[in-house]
Parts: structure tokens; C-alpha cells; sequence
């Protein structure tokens, strides 16, 4: 009996209890795969049909195979002035990260009400980007705004103002968009600064490193994984922007600021748009090149991976 | 104010159904009748809900349901509203706008509503709301375009309000002279600009090749449409518009005139309680018809017209019917279009127009100086596309005018395309 009760309760387990290891990770994955399939996967599939269609999104829809792509590849001036834009965004968003770098190695030192003057640092990521594009805005007014007042003292005169000047429009935004990124990148380097080792800064000092060459060769190295972070959200923010040329220009003055993102709401969605085929054609062009980006982070996040095991 | 113009509505309303020939078919209307609105600012929410709320009163039956939507949100969110559990009774806007809806088979043909006799005296306003030879809904109110000036700073220069291109420009040189901009302009979003095509255009080739133009039948690169813009030229060329155009709304575009540093502003009338509230007196600001260019042309104006519909998908169809009928009715055009709510034009012939004087003057304008024709505006008379490349181009155009060849080249890429 003894016996028999050590053996017998094996074929009984249920096949649940039998591969619950294996099995129980995938439950709790179930319902976030589910919703993840449900609304990033399929929509993603679904523009790709699209964009072979011409469709007002109302009626039945036309099948025009590549013609989409043809008209947007082959000399649509918005397209390209949309591409430079986002190459634009692209190189100066990333003057976020050492900006950020540098305000952290500012903060990151023990003074009385040190953690207030963080806050506030980091306050412009904390509002809403439509408010900060709102600010800006009026912080470019041409005559009125405190802008156009300073650069008047050194007789600039910007014709139309930042935003309404199509030479230096696109680079106001830009502008714009660095407050709230730079302050972002500050918090991911805050961070990373506690968790370096200050022995290895107490040796670097015994041996005589200092200044430029602690930071460079010291500190930096130990950043790595924030700048990678910084460098991941930069470019996918950069790529993302909307909220600010939506707000400060609405893509003009004559269509100059327009970003590939932008380009895409104004052709499928907005008040004279609904030609949903030409606008998921954007979207899928602008898919591509953010897969580009995502590849590499993804394929150097593997790499670091199996380095660590 | 509110309640007082409530009781008045109510009162006209009461009267319309004793007296009128409708009113037999309404006592068995019955179920609910849902409307879905745009008429979301502070006058035109109030007016809408006056509306509601007596024509429920009117139909012990019948429950009205009400939904005041935000007027730029609906632009966009009509298209779901009409596909799924459409409403009774839309608002949307006439002429080309309707196409999209028309052509999906969204909007129902009202055509048998137009020959009710109670009709007939909307006949001036049939046209915009006909698409394909049938009708598919009624206007509600209309506002007449035009110059809006200054009348004091007109006087201190010994100005009159100018009928022709020429006393145009010379009026604008003296105004110039005098250290000011003959007109303000916000062309942030675009469509003010459209109001100038619209006006230079008709003027200049009349209104019949400006809607042959609407209707893509002409090429933009065309001379006749060279001639328009050098006309628009003369005007950029003086220093005629306020600097930095493109960084302003309209709204931020309001306070060169209020503060005189412009003398005129060419705009709806809708502007006018901008201008009272921005602190002008009716003492300080006049309104002028866009003058005359070329002699032999008769003169066509925008007034652009809002309007109700009844979606495909309606449920309760003979309510909405009896719902428009209602709205177009001669007393409550009176009312809603009075001073104290909407304070624009009724459409219907046989109402009474506000004493307002630049509603007046504008009724006066449209009934006896329009023979060229009535425009919609050119974001309603262009298609979508057409419209926003269109505008894009004008805005252009009037920062740098050097660029006319590259801009029309464009838009008759566009054209090409759009209306194929």
C-alpha cells in the first residue's frame, strides 16, 4: 500500500500539471499576444491591402495594384519634402541625447533642494506636447513673440517668423521638440549615473584621470545601456513626430514642414482627406523605415544578450 | 435673452402649426427622432436646442433626441455617424461638399420634400443642394462674404467705399501712404486665401468659369487664370496685405484691424461679433461689396450655406421630413436667423430678416447685386483634394508671388488627377 501510494498518483496528474511549466508562461502571455496580434499585427496586414487600393473609405474599394506607390515613389513633391523633413528630425533630435547627458552631469551632484531642480528639468517632458508646441508658438509670434524680439536686438529679421519662414520652420519645431526629448534623455542618464561604480571612479582617480578624459573613458562606458535607451526613444520620437507640426504649423506654411507621419493623417484622415489606399501607402513606406531602425535595436539587444550569458 | 428668444421661437412655432397646411400629417408623428448637430458655438447650440425642444412640444408623440457634436470634430466624425446607427437629421454644408455622401448612397434623396409647395420659396437655394439632378437636404441659414472696413479711418482720409478695381487701388495707395495695410489676413489655415481666389476670380472671368474651374473642365496653367492672379498681384505688390499672413489664424489676424493698422478685412460674416467684441462700434465698422473688375461681368458672391440632411439609414424617416419642413418654415427661419441667435440670412424667402445692419446690407447685397451667381466657397466648390492642394498653393502664391508658374503647374497636376 505504501508502496502503490508512492507510484500512483503519477498517471493521475492531469496533462496540466504535468506540463505546467512549460505551459504556464504562455497563459500569461495568452491575453497580452491576443490584444497584440488583435491591434498591431493585423492593422499592419490590413494598411498593406489597403495601400493597394483607391478607397474614400466609405464606398466599395478599387483595386489599383502598385499604383499607390508608383505616384508616391515616382516625384510626389509632398513625399519628398515629407522624407527630407523626417531625415531633418532624424539627425537633430538626436542633439537630444548629449544635451540630456550634459544637464545630468549637471544635476547628478548633492546640494540642497537638488531633487526640486530635477523636477523641474524635468517638467517640460512631464506636460503635454500640444501645450509645449502651444508655448512655442507664441514664443515664435513673428513681431510679438519674445523670439523674434531677441533675434530684433542682433537685426535678424526673420521674414514671416520661424514658423511662417519655410526655410527655418521645419527647424523651429525641431527646436521645439528637443525641450521635452532633451529632459527625457536627462532621466534615462540620472538614472544610469547611480549605478555607476564608484570604485571604479575612486581608481580612475588614483590614477590621475580627470575632466573630459574621466567622462569619456570612465563614466561613458558604464552609460552604455542608458544611451542606448536614449538613442532608441530619440528615433522612434523623431520618426513619430506629430503632435507638434499638427499643432504649431499644420504642416504649412505651404506644406513645408509636413513629416512622412503627417503626410499620412492629412491624406487619409483629415478634413480633405479620405483617400485611405494613398495615405496607407505612407503609412506602409514609413513602416519600412522605422523597420529599418527597429531591426538593429532589436538585433543588438540579442547581441548584448547572448554576451551576457 | 436666451429664454425670451426660446418663448418667441415657441410662440411662431405655435402659430406655424394651427395655420399651416403641414400641420394636419404631424399629430401622428410618433418614436423618437434623433439629431445629430454641428451647431456647437454658444448662438448656434442655443438656436439648435430651441429648435429641438419646440418641435418636440409640437409632437406630443414624438421624442426628439438631441446630440450637439463639436463643428470641426463633426467634419470628420459624420462619415462614422452616417455608416454606423446613422440619426435622423444631419447638419453638413452644400454644394460639391455633399458628393462624397451622395455618391457612397449615405444621404437620401429628399427630391419629393423639394415639391411640397411649402418649398417654393427656397427656390434661390435649390441649386446648392443639387447634386446629379436630385435634392438631398435643406439649407438653414446663409452669410454673405464681403469687405468688412474701417469706416472711421475711410473718413479721416477722405476715402469712399471704392466700385471698381481702380478707385480699389487708389484707395489702397492712400491707405499705404498713410503708414497702413489696406487689408489683414490669416492664411495659417488656408482657407482665407480661398475667400480672395473666389472674389478675383468671378470678378475677373465671371461665374461661370470659375465654377467650370471648380468642376475641373479648365487647366489652371490657362491664361484667363493668369489673369486673376495678376490682378492679386497688383495687391501683393503695393504692400496691400498685412506681413507674416501665414503665421496668423484668421481670429489672430483680427487685432491689425481693430488696432488700425490694417483698414479692411475680406470675410464672412460671421466676423462681424468678433469685431463688436474686439471693441469696434458699429460707428467704426462698415461693410462694402467686393468691387467691380471687369465691367461687362456680372457680379457673383460666396455665401456659403449650411444645411440638414437625412442619412440613407434613417430610422424614423417621416419625422425628419416633417423635422425640415419645420426648420425651413418662414417663422422659425425669422427666428433662428434673427439677431439675438444665429444673426445670418434665412433662406426662405418669406421670412423677415433681421434689422442688424450688416445682415441687412448683405441681404440687400445678395438679393439685388448678385446675377453672376451665388459660390459656396472655395473649399465647398472644389473637391477635397482639389481644395486643400488649391489653398496650399494661394497661400504661397501671396508670400511669393515669383513662384505663380511652379504653383500652377502643380495644381494642374492635381486637376488631372482629381477629376478624372
Amino acid at each position: 500500500m505504501a508502496d502503490l501510494g508512492a507510484t500512483t498518483p503519477a498517471p493521475t496528474r492531469s496533462w496540466y500539471k504535468r506540463n505546467e511549466i512549460a505551459v504556464t508562461p504562455w497563459l500569461f502571455l495568452l491575453p497580452g499576444i491576443a490584444f497584440f496580434a488583435l491591434y498591431v499585427i493585423m492593422p499592419i496586414f490590413q494598411s498593406f491591402w489597403i495601400s493597394f487600393h483607391q478607397w474614400d473609405g466609405l464606398g466599395e474599394k478599387t483595386w489599383v495594384g502598385l499604383a499607390n506607390y508608383e505616384r508616391l515613389l515616382g516625384g510626389d513633391r509632398k513625399f519628398e519634402i515629407s522624407f527630407w523633413n523626417n531625415l531633418r528630425w532624424l539627425v537633430l533630435y538626436l542633439l537630444a541625447i548629449p544635451m540630456g547627458l550634459f544637464i545630468s552631469l549637471f544635476l547628478n551632484q548633492k546640494v540642497f533642494g537638488i531633487r526640486l531642480y530635477k523636477s523641474l528639468f524635468f517638467f517640460p517632458f512631464v506636460i503635454s506636447q500640444v501645450v509645449v508646441g502651444l508655448v512655442f508658438s507664441w514664443f515664435y509670434l513673428p513681431n510679438d513673440g519674445l523670439f523674434d524680439v531677441i533675434v530684433g536686438w542682433f537685426g535678424v529679421d526673420i521674414s514671416g517668423g520661424i514658423l511662417g519662414n519655410p526655410n527655418t520652420a521645419t527647424y523651429g519645431i525641431i527646436a521645439a521638440g528637443l525641450w521635452p526629448q532633451t529632459a527625457y534623455c536627462m532621466i534615462l542618464y540620472l538614472t544610469g549615473l547611480n549605478s555607476v561604480d564608484p570604485e571604479q571612479v575612486e581608481a580612475a582617480r588614483l590614477d590621475g584621470a580627470k575632466g573630459h578624459r574621466m567622462l569619456w573613458h570612465v563614466i561613458l562606458p558604464q552609460l552604455k545601456p542608458a544611451t542606448f535607451i536614449a538613442f532608441v526613444v530619440t528615433i522612434i520620437g523623431a520618426l513619430r513626430s506629430f503632435d507638434f507640426i499638427a499643432v504649431m504649423t499644420n504642416g504649412g506654411p505651404f506644406g513645408s514642414t509636413r513629416v512622412l507621419s503627417f503626410y499620412m493623417f492629412e491624406e487619409s484622415l483629415s478634413e480633405f482627406g479620405f483617400r485611405m489606399g494613398y495615405g496607407a501607402s505612407i503609412a506602409v513606406v514609413l513602416f519600412f523605415i522605422m523597420l529599418t531602425f527597429i531591426t538593429y535595436f532589436l538585433w543588438s539587444m540579442y547581441q548584448d544578450e547572448k554576451g551576457a550569458r | 435673452m436666451n429664454s425670451i428668444y426660446k418663448a418667441s421661437v415657441a410662440a411662431l412655432a405655435l402659430g406655424v402649426a394651427s395655420t399651416s397646411a403641414m400641420a394636419d400629417g404631424h399629430s401622428n408623428l410618433e418614436g423618437t427622432l434623433r439629431i445629430v448637430s454641428d451647431m456647437s458655438n454658444p448662438a448656434p447650440r442655443a438656436a439648435m436646442e430651441g429648435m429641438a425642444a419646440d418641435f418636440d412640444a409640437l409632437h406630443p408623440n414624438l421624442t426628439v433626441e438631441l446630440e450637439i457634436v463639436d463643428r470641426e470634430a463633426w467634419k470628420t466624425q459624420i462619415r462614422n455617424s452616417l455608416t454606423a446607427n446613422a440619426p435622423d437629421v444631419v447638419n453638413w454644408y452644400a454644394a460639391t461638399r455633399m458628393t462624397p455622401f451622395v455618391d457612397a448612397g449615405l444621404f437620401m434623396d429628399i427630391s419629393d420634400l423639394w415639391e411640397d409647395p411649402a418649398m417654393a420659396d427656397l427656390a434661390s437655394t435649390k441649386g446648392a443642394m443639387t447634386l446629379d439632378g436630385a435634392q438631398w437636404g435643406v439649407p438653414y441659414t446663409y452669410y454673405q462674404w464681403g469687405v468688412y472696413y474701417r469706416k472711421d479711418i475711410f473718413e479721416e482720409l477722405g476715402l469712399e467705399e471704392p466700385a471698381t478695381w481702380e478707385q480699389e487701388i487708389a484707395n489702397c495707395q492712400v491707405i499705404i501712404d498713410s503708414g497702413r495695410k489696406c487689408y489683414t489676413i490669416g492664411s495659417k489655415f488656408l482657407w482665407t486665401a480661398g475667400g480672395w481666389f473666389d472674389y478675383l476670380n468671378s470678378r475677373t472671368n465671371g461665374y461661370d468659369f470659375h465654377i467650370a474651374l471648380a468642376n475641373g473642365e479648365i487647366e489652371w496653367t490657362d491664361q484667363r487664370v493668369r489673369d486673376t492672379f495678376a490682378n492679386w498681384r497688383q495687391l501683393i505688390d503695393m504692400g496691400a496685405f498685412i506681413d507674416d499672413h501665414q503665421a496668423y489664424s484668421w481670429q489672430e489676424a483680427m487685432p491689425f484691424m481693430v488696432d488700425g493698422e490694417a483698414t479692411a478685412y475680406l470675410m464672412g460674416n460671421f466676423s462681424v461679433g468678433a469685431f463688436r467684441d474686439g471693441g469696434l462700434t458699429d460707428d467704426q465698422l462698415d461693410f462694402y461689396q467686393f468691387p467691380q473688375i471687369n465691367p461687362d461681368i456680372a457680379p457673383a458672391e460666396d455665401a456659403p450655406t449650411d444645411t440638414f440632411h437625412i442619412p440613407s439609414a434613417a430610422s424614423n424617416v417621416e419625422a425628419a421630413k416633417a423635422f425640415l419642413l419645420y426648420v425651413t418654415s418662414p417663422n422659425v427661419q425669422s427666428a433662428i436667423n434673427g439677431g439675438d441667435a444665429l444673426g445670418q440670412l434665412p433662406v426662405n424667402a418669406a421670412s423677415t430678416v433681421s434689422d442688424d445692419k450688416f445682415v441687412q446690407e448683405g441681404f440687400d447685397m445678395l438679393s439685388n447685386n448678385a446675377s453672376g451667381g451665388i459660390m459656396q466657397f472655395f473649399d465647398r466648390d472644389f473637391p477635397a483634394e482639389m481644395a486643400s492642394v488649391g489653398m496650399e498653393g494661394l497661400q504661397e502664391f501671396m508670400v511669393f508671388p515669383d513662384n505663380l508658374d511652379d504653383i500652377l503647374e502643380r495644381l494642374e497636376d492635381t486637376r488631372q488627377r482629381v477629376y478624372q
